[in-house]
């Protein structure tokens, strides 16, 4: 009776509030080596594999990253153009816009969880910095969210679980709304559009940033189909997320520029390109017009 | 009551934190939906077998370790393991007597009950279960329990836990 009533009382305080936070993060250290042990075979045939690959593979494998490596530079020695030149334009109309956020690669542990929600484990946790509501990213787009740190680990949610919604917006024109995720890993609805809303199969959404939690502009998902019912007030919207929800191993804990959460100083750039567009972020930093957003 | 010395308590615990890495192991995902609640048939299994060690209170510290372990809300797994350990502990001297299937149909319910406390608390918190085979682990489980009731039943007998 007595542990029943306990594990109630227990519940309502971490449904309610996040008053046990300090509990389960202390508790997550008890339960690491667990989830270290199940991850094992995963990470030692994966430290295998490169220890055993033959030169050759690898002298191929370095090839082929070296082309990619040079096409992305120049792809990105156009985007920092751009960028200089957005900034400048934005400068002009007197916007705050920041760029050169810090970012940190975070693997995934191996291990499953409850089968019903979308949640994965990461491996990085407080001693990284890593904070509740960080955003997540992979190398295609948005992937979630954390939900809860740990010392040495982080539970993020996936922007399909059913109780996720982010805000998005329209890439081509602008639209705002919100998706929500369905708990199906390929689908996110957009129920509050309306009948009229000028939104077409293969749209492409971004972040809005309007949640304060996620940075603006990176892709989140294509939209798929767009139903449109006379007899219904909304549209019945439903997209497709870029991330590889199911299959990315590595991913992105993103600290947005601006967000004082003392980001780590260890943290790794996006590239070198980048570094003098973070000097300028940080620059802007002081300005206190840059400091909103 | 005679003293008795206990003894064996690190095969229990061994046992337990099998049953743990069991719960997270990755797994094909259509095996994922029908994952047996390997926690849960080890601790009926200690229940029925040593009702004076295992008992109420080691199911609530599991379905805590449960709880954080699949990172679900705190409590909910220590509620439904505290009923079915209580029900087992109160059924245990019957159910030793069964055969092993009208064991296994046993299990069966208690399992189930396990899951419509987890499915309540879930529903409370505005997660509905989405589809019928939310229950599957239940009747995998049934299918399990004479394999795990025989494995532990011969790691008792080996290693003499009392």
């Amino acid at each position: 009776m007595v542990f029943a009533l306990l594990s109630i009382v227990l519940m309502t305080a971490d449904h309610r509030q996040h008053h046990l936070d300090q509990v389960r993060s202390a508790l997550s250290v008890v339960v690491y080596p667990l989830q270290y042990l199940v991850n094992l075979p995963v990470s030692a045939g994966q430290w295998f594999k490169e220890s055993l690959s033959t030169r050759r593979q690898l002298e191929e494998e370095n090839a082929s990253l070296r082309t990619k490596q040079l096409l992305l530079k120049a792809q990105l020695q156009k985007l920092s153009s751009l960028e200089a030149e957005n900034l400048r334009l934005r400068e002009l109309l007197q916007s705050s816009f920041k760029v050169g956020q810090r970012v940190l690669i975070a693997e995934l542990l191996s291990v499953d969880l409850d089968p019903y929600r979308h949640e994965i484990l990461l491996n990085r946790g407080t001693t990284d910095h890593v904070y509740r509501g960080q955003p997540l990213l992979d190398a295609d787009g948005v992937m979630g969210q954390v939900v809860q740190v740990g010392p040495f680990t982080s539970t993020a949610m996936l922007i399909t679980d059913p109780s996720d919604a982010i805000p998005v917006q329209v890439n081509r024109n602008g639209l705002r709304s919100i998706a929500i995720g369905t708990g199906s890993i390929d689908r996110l609805d957009l129920p509050h559009l309306p009948n009229n809303a000028d939104i077409r199969k293969g749209d492409l959404l971004v972040t809005s940033g309007l949640g304060g939690r996620f940075p603006p502009g990176y892709p989140v998902a294509v939209v798929t189909s767009v139903k449109q019912d006379p007899g219904q007030a909304f549209a019945r919207v439903s997209a497709t997320p870029l991330a590889h929800l199911n299959r990315s191993r590595e991913v992105l804990l993103v600290w947005p520029a601006g967000h004082h959460h003392h980001a780590p100083k260890a943290a790794k750039r996006p590239s070198s390109a980048t570094g003098s567009d973070a000097g300028r972020a940080q620059a802007r930093e002081g300005d206190p017009a840059g400091a909103r957003r | 009551m005679t003293l008795m010395r206990h003894h064996g308590g690190g095969i229990i615990v061994l046992t337990f934190v099998v049953a743990l890495i069991l719960t997270i192991v990755p797994v094909p995902e259509w095996a994922r939906v029908a994952r047996p609640d390997w926690v849960a048939l080890v601790l009926i299994y200690w229940c029925l077998a040593l009702p004076q060690r295992v008992g109420v209170g080691v199911a609530w510290l599991l379905g805590i370790i449960e709880d954080v372990l699949t990172g679900t809300l705190l409590g909910q797994h220590a509620l439904a393991l505290v009923v079915v350990a209580f029900l087992a502990l109160k059924l245990h001297q019957r159910l030793r007597l069964y055969p092993l299937w009208q064991q296994s149909l046993t299990v069966l319910v208690l399992l189930t009950l396990n899951q419509l406390l987890i499915l309540w608390v879930n529903g409370i918190t505005g997660r509905p279960a989405q589809s019928w085979l939310y229950w599957s682990p239940s009747l995998a489980g049934m299918l399990v329990w004479p394999l795990v009731f025989t494995v532990l039943r011969n790691l008792r007998r080996r290693f003499a836990v009392s």
